[in-house]
C-alpha cells in the first residue's frame, strides 16, 4: 500500500519536474535546467530524506567491578544515540527527515569490524564509534572508509586528536587533555598546587593520569608523588589501612585518581594519609555529563532519558546523543545526507550546537575535536564548569581545555 | 479643610495610578508584586511550584501562572490575590499565551513536546498539537489568526492557525529559539535564539526570515550574548532584547534593526515586561534575584529591586 503511494508520489513529482524543465528551457538557457533536471532524475524525492547511521559498539572486555550496581549499563552510549534519533525524528518530520539507528555491536574486534564493512557496502551513512583506539585505527583503515563522516563518541585518547586526526573523524568525546585541564584549571582557581597521583596500570588509566602531568606543566604546579595501584589485597575490607600507606608522601592539596575502569578510585576519598580531596576519575571528576546537571534547560533532557531508560544519562550516553544531535543538525541545515557535505558542514563557522551547557558547542577545524565546556562533579552534585574564569584564549576560552593548535601535529592542522 | 483632601488625592492619584507588576520567583515558588510608581515591593503571594510564565487575562481579573513542578497553570483572582483553581495545562507548562479571544491559554508542554489548548472558562482541553522537542515561547498574533510555538531543541517556529487549531508551517531558525514577539501590526515577529546568540525577524505572511540581529558586547565573550525575552514598544520605536547571562538588555532600533545601546543589568537577565505606559520597563535578573527598571526614554536604569529567588515572568498590571 505504501509503496504504490510513494510511486503515485514520484510519478507526479516526475511530471511537475518536467514541466518545469520544460518551462526552464522556454525561460532561460539551458545550462539553468541541467541542475534541476538532475535533481529531478534522482531516485529519491529531493524533500524526503532518510538518514541511516551506524553505531559501533564494541563489547567490554574489561574486568568488572564487583558490584552489580557499579558495572556498566548494557545500553551504555548506545542509550544515548537512541534518545537523539527519537529527538531527530521529532524534528524531523517537520522536514520530512527521517533517521534511524543501527546498532553494530560484539566483542571480537575482527567480526565487528567484519560487521561494518559488510554495512557500509550498502550504506551511506555516518557512524558512530564507541570503540578502542585498536578497532579505530582499523575501521579507519577499510577502503568503503573514505569520505565517510565517522562520529567518535566515547574514545578520549589523544592521538587521535593530535597525531592521528584526519578528515571525516570528529569527536563528541572530550580527549583526556581536555578533562586534565579542566581539573587543572579549577585546582589553579582553587590554588591546590600540589598533587599526588595515583594511578592504575591499564593503558587509559595511564593516558589519564599522563593528562594530569601534562596539565601540572601547563600551569606550573608541583606533583609531589606518582603511586600506581597493584591490586595486591583486596580492599573491601582493608581500605582504611591500605590507602593510608599508599598516598603517605610529601604534602599535597589534593589526591588525583586515574581509574577509568572504576576498580579502586572510590576507596580513596576520606582514607588519604593526609586530610585532602580526591579529584580525578573518582571524588569530584572532569566528566562532559553527569546525572546532577540541571542547569541550562538540561533537566528535560535528563528527564527525558531516565522516562526511557530507567537510569541516568551517564558521559557516553551523553557524547551519543550529541553525536546524532551533530548529524541531524547537519542534515536539518544542508538539506542533505551526503556524507562530505554534512563533515564540511560541521567543520565550517556556521554549524553550532544547543547542548545544555550554558553556550554553543562548535568543532575545532583543526583536528575534528567538539568544543565544549567541563563539568566538574562530586557524586551528588555539581562543583563548577570549566574553562574557569581568567584562562584566556585569543579565539575561545573553551580551547584552553586539550591540546590547542599550535600543538597539534596532524596534517588537518597544518592547511 | 480635610474635607478637600481626600478628593484632591484621589484625583490627583487616579490619572497616575500605580501599575502593579507581578513577578514569579522560580525557585520560591511566590510572586512578588511590585509598586511601579512608588519602585516598591508590595507583598509576596505563595503560588504553585516553580512559577515561571505568568499573564494577564486581557480584562485583568485574573493570572495565569505556569506552575512548572505542579504540572498546572493556576489561575490567582487578581482581586484577592488567591488562587482560586487550576486549568488543566497538560505536563509541565513553562509559557504561554492567551488568544485575543480571552479564553484559548495556548501553553507550551515542555516535557512533551505538545501544545495544549485549554479554554479557561470551560476548563477544559480544546486541543493538543504535536510540535518540535521542548516547546517554549508562545505568542498569539494581534488578529487572533496565528499562535506561534518555538521549540528549543528542534530550532523552529511552528505556526498553529488558531481557526483549526492545527500545525500548518514551521520556521527553521538559530539554536535554541526562546521567545516569540508580533509587532503591534501582526505583520512582523521577532524571535529569539538563546544559543545562536541571534535575533531574527520573520515575516508573517511569507513565513520567512528576512533579518537577524546580531549582538557584540565588548568584553563579553560572543557564546555569552544569549538573547532570550523582547518587547517591542508600540510607538514601533525600540526593541529591547534581555541578553541572558551577558546581563545587558539590547535597545534596537525596530525600524533599521540597528543595535543602538546595551542596559547593564542584573545577572541572567531573562524577561521583559513595559509599565507606566510603557514609560518604564521591567527585566528579570534570575542569578541576581532582582527586576532592573529601566527608564524607556532615557534608556537608563533607574533602579534595582531585590525580589525573590530566580525570577523567571513578570506581567503588569494597569
Amino acid at each position: 500500500m505504501t509503496a504504490l503511494y510513494k510511486k503515485i508520489i514520484a510519478k507526479l513529482a516526475k511530471t511537475l519536474c518536467l514541466r518545469a524543465a520544460k518551462h526552464c528551457c522556454k525561460r532561460s538557457r539551458l545550462f539553468l535546467s541541467l541542475p534541476l533536471l538532475m535533481l529531478c532524475l534522482s531516485p529519491v524525492h529531493a524533500n524526503e530524506l532518510t538518514i541511516n547511521i551506524a553505531y559501533v559498539m564494541q563489547s567490554s572486555s574489561k574486568p568488572s567491578p564487583s558490584l552489580a550496581l557499579f558495572k556498566t549499563p548494557e545500553n551504555n552510549g548506545v542509550a544515548g544515540a537512541e534518545l537523539g534519533i527519537v529527538d531527530s525524528n521529532t524534528t524531523g518530520k517537520f522536514l520530512n527527515q527521517h533517521y534511524a539507528l543501527q546498532v553494530i555491536d560484539g566483542a571480537d574486534s575482527d567480526e565487528l569490524i567484519e560487521a561494518l564493512n559488510s554495512w557500509l557496502a550498502t550504506n551511506p551513512g555516518p557512524v558512530i564509534l564507541d570503540v578502542s583506539d585498536k578497532v579505530m585505527s582499523a575501521i579507519l583503515a577499510l577502503p568503503e572508509a573514505s569520505n565517510r563522516l565517522f562520529i567518535n563518541a566515547t574514545n578520549k585518547s589523544d592521538r587521535w586528536r593530535v597525531t592521528q586526526c584526519q578528515a571525516g573523524l570528529v569527536h563528541t568525546a572530550p580527549s583526556y587533555a581536555m578533562l586534565g585541564d579542566a581539573l587543572g584549571q579549577f585546582l589553579m582557581a582553587r590554588r591546590w598546587r600540589e598533587w599526588f597521583i595515583v594511578e592504575g596500570s591499564s593503558e587509559a588509566d595511564k593516558a589519564m593520569a599522563n593528562a594530569y602531568v601534562r596539565s601540572s606543566k601547563r600551569f606550573g604546579t608541583e606533583i609531589t608523588g606518582r603511586r600506581t595501584w597493584t591490586f595486591d589485597t583486596d580492599l573491601r575490607r582493608t581500605s582504611q589501612q591500605e590507602v593510608p600507606a599508599l598516598t603517605q608522601g610529601e604534602d599535597y592539596d589534593v589526591v588525583l585518581v586515574a581509574d577509568a575502569d572504576n576498580l579502586f578510585g572510590f576507596y580513596l576519598p576520606y582514607n588519604t594519609y593526609l586530610p585532602r580531596p580526591v579529584a580525578g576519575t573518582h571524588g569530584m571528576k572532569a566528566a562532559s555529563w553527569h546525572r546532577s546537571i540541571e542547569q541550562w534547560g538540561a533537566l528535560q533532557l535528563q528527564n527525558r532519558f531516565f522516562d526511557t531508560n530507567g537510569r541516568p544519562m551517564n558521559e557516553d550516553d551523553y557524547n551519543a546523543w550529541l553525536a546524532v544531535r551533530a548529524v541531524s543538525e547537519a542534515v536539518t541545515r544542508t538539506k542533505s545526507a551526503n556524507s562530505a557535505t554534512l563533515y564540511q558542514y560541521l567543520m565550517s563557522d556556521k554549524f553550532d550546537l544547543a547542548a545544555f551547557k550554558g553556550r554553543k558547542l562548535t568543532f575545532r577545524n583543526w583536528n575534528g575535536q567538539l568544543r565544549q565546556p567541563i563539568p566538574l562533579v562530586q557524586p551528588e552534585s555539581l562543583v563548577s564548569q570549566s574553562p574557569q574564569q581568567g584562562f584566556l584564549h585569543p579565539n575561545t576560552d573553551l580551547d584552553t581545555l586539550g591540546y590547542d593548535k599550535p600543538e597539534v601535529r596532524c596534517s588537518m592542522a597544518q592547511e | 479643610m480635610k474635607s478637600w483632601i481626600l478628593p484632591a488625592m484621589m484625583m490627583a492619584a487616579s490619572p497616575a495610578m500605580a501599575d502593579i507588576a507581578y513577578v514569579s520567583n522560580e525557585k520560591d515558588d511566590t510572586l512578588t508584586l511590585i509598586d511601579t510608581d512608588a519602585l516598591e515591593v508590595l507583598q509576596t503571594i505563595d503560588v504553585g511550584m516553580r512559577p515561571r510564565g505568568i499573564i494577564f487575562s486581557h480584562d485583568y481579573k485574573y493570572l495565569y501562572i505556569c506552575a512548572s513542578d505542579s504540572d498546572a497553570v493556576q489561575v490567582l483572582d487578581v482581586a484577592t490575590n488567591k488562587i482560586i483553581h487550576n486549568l488543566p495545562s497538560g505536563e509541565d507548562p513553562e509559557q504561554f499565551a492567551l488568544h485575543p479571544n480571552n479564553h484559548h491559554l495556548y501553553i507550551a508542554n515542555e516535557d512533551d513536546a505538545v501544545v495544549t489548548v485549554v479554554d479557561t472558562e470551560k476548563r477544559d482541553v480544546v486541543a493538543q498539537i504535536d510540535v518540535g522537542v521542548e516547546p517554549e515561547g508562545m505568542a498569539a498574533s494581534p488578529d487572533g489568526k496565528w499562535v506561534i510555538n518555538t521549540s528549543e531543541t528542534t530550532n523552529m517556529l511552528h505556526w498553529i492557525d488558531a481557526s483549526t487549531q492545527e500545525l500548518v508551517d514551521n520556521t527553521l531558525v538559530d539554536q535554541r529559539p526562546r521567545h516569540v514577539e508580533f509587532t503591534k501590526d501582526g505583520k512582523t515577529v521577532w524571535s529569539s535564539s538563546e544559543i545562536g546568540g541571534t535575533v531574527s525577524i520573520v515575516d508573517v505572511a511569507s513565513k520567512a526570515i528576512t533579518h537577524t540581529i546580531n549582538f557584540k558586547i565588548p568584553g563579553v565573550h560572543r557564546d555569552k550574548i544569549q538573547p532570550v525575552g523582547v518587547k517591542l514598544t508600540n510607538n514601533g520605536k525600540y526593541a529591547f532584547v534581555a541578553l541572558g547571562p551577558a546581563n545587558h538588555v539590547a535597545v534596537v532600533d525596530a525600524k533599521t534593526y540597528e543595535v543602538l545601546d546595551y542596559l547593564l543589568v542584573g545577572r541572567r537577565v531573562w524577561m521583559l515586561e513595559f509599565a507606566n505606559d510603557q514609560k518604564l520597563l521591567l527585566t528579570t535578573n534570575g542569578v541576581s534575584g532582582d527586576v532592573s527598571v529601566i527608564d524607556t526614554d532615557d534608556l537608563k536604569v533607574i533602579k534595582t529591586l531585590k525580589v525573590g529567588r530566580y525570577p523567571w515572568g513578570v506581567a503588569v498590571k494597569p
